[in-house]
């Protein structure tokens, strides 16, 4: 039996640990009788889930597309301010301080602002989701960037090479690693940011769900939404370790 | 009258700063082209500044140096450089990595299949030009980090204590064969370590070095046949120059024996 469950991959265990969660769950909650108001059963929230399938999905794909854009945005805009920082002394002392400054601001406490600039539409949450994740992106660039051993770096003198090969032929792929560590987390972030975005202003998504259910004590719905969520960022999470596996190929190796 | 490969001439180096070590001092020397020197001293003697200086990574601050006739003044052209850590490419083939001098040249990887092949021969990885460098040991990596520096038929090469990170057994294999390729090149070579024993088996020259500030004390010419099989180090003649640079090394006080 043990060896049978050490044979489980990482994704067969963490679904039955799942599984497991919500069965106590449901016994729990009907044993101590707890109301749907405060904690609902899964079974109700698989239910809701079921009978509004088209409704639920409409809503996560707006939310899916203001995360994507977001996150993408946040990737190039990130990886350019990391390779300017890296690459310009005189950017780097001029404009760190002031990213540094900026994250230090709670960007969550930013978004009603954006709504007063950017409307109501996609725009603000796409905005939101950029600003929580671009951080993110630039911090673990420049460190990928500076990461450049020594050795290779005067190896790359010592062959003179242009800037521009020895860049992407040496400190891009150098960096690749970090830069998707920080993607990872940008992603999360970027979720985050448009959740937070429909939580402000907003007649769509899986925020406004949270929200509008919310207002009504519609727990059932709210959870619905927040399964959806959980999914959607282990989903996305999975892609992105998934496209590492694929970029890194050489990582997949192991010598002796 | 030839041009010399490396010629030297009072060559300095200072470190900047208020407190700025002097790394070398009147260093002068003449290296003929298809030698093979040595470069041997205790470590902070400057021995491998002055390598870094002639592969233009550093500049002088005092005296000449030139490459092949002319100023150094960053890299020199046609110069190979090996060194201490590979500093092979994680994300690149054995083969790609050895490809990487000719792509940097803009010159077409394609024209060099045959070298790369003739390569990974000479130093025995014929098996390995798909493999990445993290499917490789220590010493089969810094291999496939001399044939990189050699793909472009440098006429220089610079090694900058190539297997001071092998073990003992690896580290003597490496020498036998850096031999064997070097017969078959014969390129220039300036060889920095600070072995004694490493130096004199490999060297036609060694040039000793004696530390802060960085000054060469003494060049020896080794006048021992070549191929020299590693068992050349149990003979008296090459004891003889052990002895005699373990002498200079007591001389300077590097070396105590007793109390």
């Amino acid at each position: 039996m043990k060896s049978a469950l050490n044979n489980l991959g990482m994704g067969a265990a963490g679904t039955l640990s799942l599984i497991v969660v919500f069965v106590v769950w449901e016994i729990l909650c009907r044993v101590l009788d707890v109301r749907d108001i405060m904690l609902p059963l899964p079974s109700r929230i698989f239910a809701e889930l079921w009978a509004d399938l088209p409704w639920y999905l409409s809503h996560s794909l707006y939310t899916l597309w203001t995360t994507l854009a977001g996150f993408v945005l946040s990737v190039v805009g990130g990886v350019l301010i990391a390779v300017g920082l890296v690459g310009s002394r005189l950017f780097e002392r001029f404009l760190y301080p002031l990213i540094i400054g900026f994250n230090s601001v709670p960007k969550v406490a930013l978004a009603p602002l954006f709504v007063v600039w950017l409307g109501t539409g996609a725009e603000p949450k796409i905005a939101i989701a950029f600003l929580i994740a671009v951080f993110a992106i630039i911090v673990d660039t420049v460190h990928g960037l500076r990461s450049v051993p020594t050795d290779v770096t005067d190896l790359g003198k010592v062959l003179r090479g242009s800037a521009w090969d020895f860049f992407f032929k040496v400190k891009l792929p150098c960096a690749l690693p970090s830069m998707v560590a920080g993607m990872k987390v940008a992603m999360s972030l970027a979720l985050v940011g448009a959740i937070v975005g429909e939580f402000v202003s907003s007649q769509r998504g899986l925020g406004y769900i949270i929200m509008s259910a919310q207002g009504t004590f519609d727990t059932v719905r709210v959870f619905a939404a927040l399964f959806i969520l959980a999914v959607m960022g282990l989903a996305l999470y999975g892609l992105l370790a998934w496209l590492e596996k694929k970029a890194t190929p050489w990582r997949q190796v192991h010598g002796d | 009258m030839s041009v010399s490969a490396v010629h030297a001439l009072n060559v300095s180096k200072q470190y900047p700063g208020a407190r700025g070590v002097q790394a070398l001092s009147g260093i002068t020397a003449d290296i003929p082209a298809g030698r093979f020197v040595s470069i041997l001293g205790p470590s902070g003697c400057g021995k491998s500044t002055f390598l870094r200086c002639v592969a233009g990574l550093e500049n002088i601050t005092g005296g000449e140096l030139q490459v092949n006739g002319s100023e150094v003044h960053g890299p020199p052209d046609g110069i190979g450089m090996v060194f201490q850590r590979d500093a092979l490419l994680e994300w690149r083939s054995i083969r790609k990595n050895i490809l990487l001098p000719v792509e940097f040249a803009k010159k077409r990887p394609e024209d060099y299949t045959g070298k790369v092949n003739h390569l990974l021969d000479l130093v025995g990885l014929s098996d390995f030009g798909h493999s990445y460098p993290r499917e490789l040991s220590g010493g089969m990596r810094q291999r496939a980090a001399i044939c990189r520096a050699l793909v472009d038929d440098p006429n220089l090469l610079l090694m900058d204590e190539p297997f001071g990170a092998l073990d003992a057994f690896t580290r003597d294999q490496m020498n036998f064969e850096l031999q064997r390729i070097w017969m078959e090149t014969r390129n220039t070579v300036l060889f920095v370590t600070h072995g004694i024993s490493e130096a004199v088996y490999l060297g036609d020259v060694v040039m000793v070095f004696s530390p802060r500030p960085g000054r060469l004390m003494e060049t020896i010419t080794i006048d021992l046949p070549r191929p020299r099989p590693l068992s050349v180090r149990e003979t008296p003649e090459f004891g003889r120059y052990t002895a005699h640079i373990r002498g200079l090394f007591e001389e300077m006080g590097l070396i105590k024996e007793g109390a």
